[in-house]
């Protein structure tokens, strides 16, 4: 009798810490990535601004996010007066955590995801759109005018933006007619032009754009708004509670950069499938080296709009959410459909 | 004749449209920015890298000897007298030998404005700016620089201050 439950016990033991050790697996060299992001952003503007960017810790400036890091640990948390400190401590954590949830059904190459659903569309749906919570809670909670009025601002531009991007994502649905994302990437298969950036070309700059604008990043980050206000809705935070609303955004944008490699540029798969010649080498296979590629290129393209583009005015931004963008979506969502029905669009090999 | 003009000005409005929808100007940004992207740096990498500094520079101030260890000084005042921040201060004796020499010379640093006339005005090229700009006190009392630590100065850099001279001599 005691044979059996202890060998339950072991194996469930045993269970959570292959859950542990995959969640660790994740979130470990999540954080790092970004913490170099940060240092990535850092350089990628400064070349763009012909200068060089942090230098000056350790070999090319490459400690300078652990310095950052550490700065921000080592400050005092500042409670405002009056401030709702439960609410206080719980925004960033609200913030953050589905900004991680999200990677577990992120499939890095056909067999590497933590949890293969088959609603995983759904379910990255739903954790993108729980972020704004942290943000609302931040702002409320802060007891300032300011924290608040920022997170109204940064609140109505997420929930905007994520119509047009959820009409764009309802786009993948249509073509892909599958919501696992594993299978989303399989039937984008063979070569570039088999990828669902070209039928959904629209939808696909649209779900950039709208990327951008749900993690209130330049162009669109009017609420934070660093040369003329200071923060937006995190105004009051400070140490290591404005240290983890810092990695809840860039967590965020390397999501999204995910997002759209998976969706619309075939995740883990090879851009020169097919051709013959690379068929047999490591060029014409899918591997997550393509996938990371992707994912850079989408991560880059993030900081390149941040070092070109000047900050659109508030009305500006709801007006390009739901005049431009919404619209366009929806007229191709039903182009999709037809592209779906008539059988136009190839689905996988 | 207004009919068609009224038509153009649609027809521009359409393409107009198009034209934005096509993000034609954001790609333009994006390619001047990437161009930006690899040209190469003005940084300059400072303790390592230096940019170049004139002759004429004035930095830190020295005050010379001649080549047999007589200090030039004669005790003249005119750069104290010139000096429109009042930063100088002298006083002056009497030596053994009968010449004019200074029991005082103090610089203030935080009073000077680093404008050179005590240089120019100087008739034996005593008091000088040499071309050092890497200083600093740690203490206020520090920035006050007295006779014997700008005649220190003065021995140390020589040197680069008689050859600065002597390059400029031309102009002098």
């Amino acid at each position: 009798m005691t044979e059996p439950l202890a060998a339950s016990l072991f194996d469930q033991a045993i269970y959570l810490v292959i859950v542990v050790a995959k969640i660790l697996a994740i979130v470990v060299p999540l954080i790092i990535a970004v913490a170099y992001y940060t240092y990535m952003e850092r350089k990628v503007i400064g070349y763009m601004q012909v200068r060089l960017g942090p230098n000056r810790v350790g070999p090319w400036g490459l400690w300078q996010p652990f310095a950052d890091v550490l700065k921000l640990l080592v400050k005092e948390v500042i409670y405002p007066a009056n401030a709702n400190k439960f609410l206080f401590v719980l925004a960033p954590l609200l913030a953050l955590t589905p900004a991680f949830a999200a990677w577990a059904v992120i499939p890095f190459n056909e067999w590497m995801v933590i949890a293969d659903v088959n609603a995983g569309l759904l379910y990255l749906l739903a954790m993108t759109s729980i972020g704004v919570y942290g943000m609302i809670v931040a702002g409320w909670a802060s007891n300032s005018k300011y924290a608040f009025l920022g997170a109204l601002r940064s609140t109505a531009q997420i929930v905007s933006y994520e119509i047009a991007m959820g009409f764009a994502l309802i786009g993948v649905l249509v073509i892909a007619g599958t919501m696992n994302l594993r299978e989303i990437v399989l039937a984008q298969q063979g070569g570039v032009f088999d990828w669902f950036w070209l039928p959904l070309l629209p939808l696909f700059v649209i779900y950039v754009i709208s990327g951008i604008a749900e993690t209130n990043r330049a162009p669109f980050d009017v609420a934070e708004g660093e040369s003329e206000i200071v923060a937006g809705f995190h105004v009051e935070y400070s140490g290591a509670g404005f240290a983890v609303f810092f990695l809840a955004e860039y967590a965020n944008m390397i999501l999204i950069s995910a997002l759209t490699a998976i969706l619309f540029a075939g995740g883990w798969l090879s851009p020169f499938e097919g051709i013959p010649v690379l068929g047999d080498t490591f060029l014409g296979e899918g591997s997550i080296i393509w996938f990371f590629a992707k994912l850079l290129f989408f991560m880059f393209l993030f900081l390149w709009f941040r070092a070109t583009f000047p900050r659109y005015r508030y009305d500006q931004i709801m007006r390009l959410g739901w005049k431009v963008l919404v619209p366009i979506t929806i007229v191709w969502v039903m182009v999709a459909a037809v592209m779906s029905v008539f059988g136009l669009v190839e689905r996988g090999a | 004749m207004a009919h068609s003009g009224r038509m153009t000005s649609y027809s521009r409005a359409v393409a107009q449209y198009f034209r934005s929808l096509l993000l034609l100007e954001l790609f333009r940004g994006l390619a001047l920015t990437l161009r930006y992207f690899f040209k190469p740096k003005f940084t300059v990498r400072y303790p390592e890298e230096k940019t170049p500094r004139s002759n004429r520079f004035r930095g830190l101030h020295a005050l010379r000897r001649y080549p047999n260890g007589e200090e030039r000084c004669i005790a003249c005042k005119l750069c104290e007298a010139v000096c429109p921040a009042l930063a100088i201060t002298i006083d002056s004796t009497q030596r053994e030998d009968g010449t004019r020499r200074t029991t005082r010379y103090d610089i203030d640093l935080f009073k000077c404005i680093y404008c050179g006339f005590c240089e120019e005005s100087c008739p034996v090229d005593s008091i000088v700016e040499t071309d050092i700009l890497e200083y600093h006190f740690e203490n206020r009392s520090e920035s006050v620089v007295n006779k014997a630590q700008l005649l220190a100065i003065g021995d140390r850099y020589e040197e680069r201050i008689a050859a600065h001279r002597r390059q400029d001599a031309a102009y002098r």
